[in-house]
């Protein structure tokens, strides 16, 4: 079937301002917007860019807004989003060339919540036991593909990107629930600061965007619960 | 711009990663990646990483080295596959110390599954061998690593594609890489250089394996003179969603699913009594390739079924989740329901470059090797897998030759002086990058990488022969002449992929020659390498590693024996 696509195209050592460009591509209403897009690219228009690798929704590397909802372009099937398919970059972080954005400032936030298990005791010779219950407590946050598309969903990020963001916070949940490790006063210490978790408003932009289902927006009430809790 | 660190590593997957953390203690280290460290292709793995914990029942690393032989076919050297298998116990504790969230049995150990070939007994029956984490392991190996990576403060350049390395008077000196970014080109001279870059599943129509997997560090080193150890040995994983290629993880059938063929008939009893679907990739896939061809797919189509409805809801969604969540998404097909349709798909490469079990770089089939130069994971052949790699093995060889690496790398550049930089070190990048750029015969790259793929499916795939191979000898010949016609559309600096993308596939097309070349002169069946003329394996010529070179002339072949300790060569019988 032919689509209509309109992306936003945007070089800032060259453009003005962002505008708008559409082509037309001939998929299958079961193929990608990822496979349309490469159509294009490797037949009309080798000057488009974009993020991609997987292909099948585990790298993380092509949320993009596709009709004005965060998606990865691998996960969403034409028949979805057709005829009319309009993309543009994730919303908040500043633009490298059209839907590619500078990721730098979301590793930064994700880098500051301590994204590692912290634990100083002496390791067993095997592995530390954990019991099936204990470990479905963080089950759900371990599945987190830093694509960004929580985040960037988030209506308090776009006015104020000093807030750590649901990725950040969904990274630090992993940790703090997870009975292994030893450092969770310290995070919750981080998402109790001014850019923390109570900046959410729960909006649940987040949970609706993100591609692996994860409950977001409960995450982050599970950890400010937390907070309350340690603070008593 | 110019950088210089002791260490340098060429990929963030696992065995990139697994490197720089055994690096990062004791010595500078930068990672350089084509793609954020997250986005590696380690982080698709879904089944397991096998080592004989016995967690789940008795099991021994012995067991595992017999199943790891039996499975390459009697090519997998036998000392480095005791070094893999009797120091992946150790492996898989370590990545739990790092904080891996592997699945759990009721006690709280790190729980296990069966995988295709893995047995007890030595081939009795099938043993639980995989350790996992529902069916998501490549990613939490490959977030925990990075997550320790961000730990020990190791640096990243990211979005950095290496396009040569530095060599002076046989030794290793760094790499050439530009930033994707920018377009700029870097020096980084180092003491050490380790290659982890992954495979090039890539040169296939239907393949499991990422748009990135091009075979980058293999080619580059190819056309710096090191030869390629082993390339007609390309795996064929059975279970590829239909026409996608999207990989369902063989701890599928480890759970219980079975193969069907178009009649409803589970075909596998057939091929491998003992095993049945849990038989190796080679036998499955080719199975399933006997199937299609004798009129037995689903309505005489180019595919079969993969069924787990009898497995039930639970063990689906709990044990399986995300390959559920792909059928669902991809196929409309809900596996709880309704069996899967299926085909094989590209999936590994066994062959690359050709290390000693530290991972050093060998320069010839003699095994000297190149100070400096590293190779690990799946673009190296040690070789661990032989002419067929065994499930689960490919995590555990990324991890335990990964750290091998680093060890060896550690000591390396602590007894050894940095190279001195030779006169323009870039020069040959900025050569091939110029010759790109004022091409201009109207080409398109998409076209002749559509083009190869799908000739490569059809001529030098599961089965092959020395019509089908010569054909497509002479089909990658007017592919690299298209590809010397090539024309940029875009040719600014900032992210053209078209430029990545055009460079990329002349790494393909180099690696498809050296495959197709190598498998035409092996006139045996062995492993993946399956000779429709040649069906028997011959011992007598065949038991040995081939090594192709690049040569001014064309590919020069030459070969180096097999490591032979415990295991006597036999039928293979599953
Ligand atoms: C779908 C799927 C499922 C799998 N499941 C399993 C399983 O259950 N068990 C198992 O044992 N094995 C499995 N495998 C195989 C296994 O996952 C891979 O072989 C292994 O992860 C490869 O790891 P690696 O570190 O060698 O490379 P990769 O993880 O592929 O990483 C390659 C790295 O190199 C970088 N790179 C490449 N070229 C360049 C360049 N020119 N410049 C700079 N950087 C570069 C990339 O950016 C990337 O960071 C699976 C494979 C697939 C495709
Ligand atoms: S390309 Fe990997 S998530 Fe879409």
């Amino acid at each position: 079937m032919l689509v209509k696509l309109k992306i936003l195209r945007f070089d800032p050592d060259n453009d003005k301002a962002p505008h708008f460009q559409n082509y037309e591509a001939d998929v299958e209403p079961t193929d990608r917007v990822l496979d349309a897009l490469n159509a294009v690219r490797w037949y009309q228009d080798g000057s488009l860019a974009y993020r991609s690798s997987c292909a099948h929704g585990i790298c993380g590397s092509d949320a993009m807004r596709i009709n004005r909802t965060n998606r990865l372009a691998c996960k969403t099937l034409i028949r979805q989003v057709a005829p009319n398919i309009t993309l543009e970059p994730i919303r908040g972080f500043p633009v490298k060339r059209d839907l590619i954005v500078d990721l730098t400032g979301f590793f930064e936030q994700y880098r500051n919540v301590m994204p590692y298990l912290v634990n100083e005791d002496p390791m067993p010779t095997v592995e530390r036991f954990q019991s099936p219950e204990d470990r479905a407590k963080y089950d759900d946050t371990t599945k987190c593909i830093l694509c960004a598309s929580c985040t960037t969903s988030c209506p308090i990020f776009w006015a104020n990107t000093d807030y750590i963001g649901p990725a950040a916070i969904v990274s630090a949940h992993r940790f703090i629930f997870d009975s292994r490790d030893q450092a969770g006063g310290e995070r919750l210490d981080i998402l109790n600061s001014r850019e923390g978790a109570w900046r959410c408003r729960t909006i649940f932009n987040c949970t609706d965007a993100c591609p692996r289902d994860i409950k977001v927006t409960k995450a982050i009430q599970d950890v400010k619960r937390a907070i309350m809790s340690q603070k008593l | 711009m110019y950088h210089k660190y002791n260490a340098i590593i060429v990929g963030a997957g696992g065995a990139g990663l697994r490197a720089a953390l055994q690096l990062s203690t004791v010595s500078d280290v930068a990672v350089l990646t084509k793609l954020y460290p997250t986005r590696s292709h380690t982080g698709t793995a879904q089944g397991g990483i096998g080592a004989a914990l016995g967690n789940r029942e008795e099991d021994h690393w012995e067991w595992h080295a017999f199943d790891t032989v039996k499975g390459s076919d009697y090519l997998g050297d036998q000392d480095a596959i005791d070094i893999m298998c009797r120091d992946a116990v150790e492996a898989v504790y370590d990545l739990e110390h790092m904080g891996l969230p592997f699945s759990r049995t009721p006690e709280g150990k790190i729980d296990q599954r069966r995988f295709g070939g893995h047995t007890k007994y030595e081939g009795k029956e099938p043993v639980m061998r995989s350790c996992y984490a529902a069916d998501r392991t490549g990613h939490m190996i490959l977030q925990t690593l990075y997550q320790q990576c961000v730990k020990n403060n190791v640096v990243f350049f990211n979005e950095y594609s290496v396009l040569d390395i530095i060599m002076s008077d046989g030794v290793c000196g760094g790499v050439i890489a530009m930033d994707i970014g920018t377009g700029e080109l870097h020096i980084f001279h180092a003491k050490t250089v380790l290659f982890a870059s992954g495979g090039f599943g890539k040169m296939y129509k239907v393949t499991s394996n990422a748009h990135a997997l091009t075979g980058d560090g293999p080619a580059v080193l190819y056309r710096n003179g090191i030869p390629l150890e082993d390339m007609e040995f390309f795996q064929f994983h059975p279970t590829g969603i239909y026409k996608l290629g999207i990989l369902i993880t063989e701890g599928a059938r480890g759970e219980g699913g079975i193969l069907l063929n178009g009649t409803g008939e589970r075909f596998m009893e057939r091929y491998a009594p003992t095993i049945k679907d849990l038989a190796p990739r080679d036998m499955v896939s080719q199975a399933m390739h006997r199937e299609i061809a004798e009129g037995r797919g689903v309505d005489g189509k180019d595919y079969l079924l993969l069924d787990l409805t009898h497995l039930g809801a639970e063990v689906i969604e709990e044990k399986l989740p995300d390959v559920t969540d792909f059928v669902r998404t991809y196929l409309g097909v809900d596996p709880v329901k309704e069996p899967i349709p299926v085909q094989p798909t590209a999936h590994y490469a066994m062959g690359g470059i050709p290390t000693d079990v530290d991972a050093r770089v060998l320069a010839d089939e003699t095994g000297a090797v190149i100070p400096g130069l590293y190779a690990a994971g799946e673009c190296a052949c040690v070789s661990v897998h032989g002419a067929n790699r065994l499930g689960t093995n490919s995590l555990v060889d990324i991890q335990v030759f990964g750290k091998r690496a680093g060890d060896h790398m550690a000591r390396f550049v602590r007894e050894s002086p940095l190279l001195e930089l030779p006169s323009q070190p870039d020069a040959p990048a900025r050569a091939l990058l110029d010759k790109i750029w004022s091409a201009n015969g109207g080409e398109l790259a998409g076209a002749i990488r559509a083009d190869l793929q799908q000739k490569m499916m059809d001529k030098a795939s599961i089965f092959r022969d020395e019509a089908s191979l010569k054909t497509m000898q002479e089909e990658l010949a007017k592919l690299k002449d298209r590809y010397q016609r090539i024309s940029l559309r875009y040719k600014g600096s900032k992210y053209n992929a078209d430029l990545m993308e055009t460079v990329e596939l002349g790494y393909l097309l180099d690696l498809a020659e050296a495959l197709v070349v190598s498998a035409l002169a092996r006139t045996e069946s062995r492993g993946a390498h399956s000779r429709v003329d040649y069906p028997k394996r011959d011992d007598a010529n065949w038991l040995k590693h081939t090594m192709a070179f690049r040569k001014d002339n064309g590919i020069e072949l030459r070969y180096k024996p097999v490591k032979i300790t415990r295991f006597e060569p036999k039928e293979r019988k599953y």
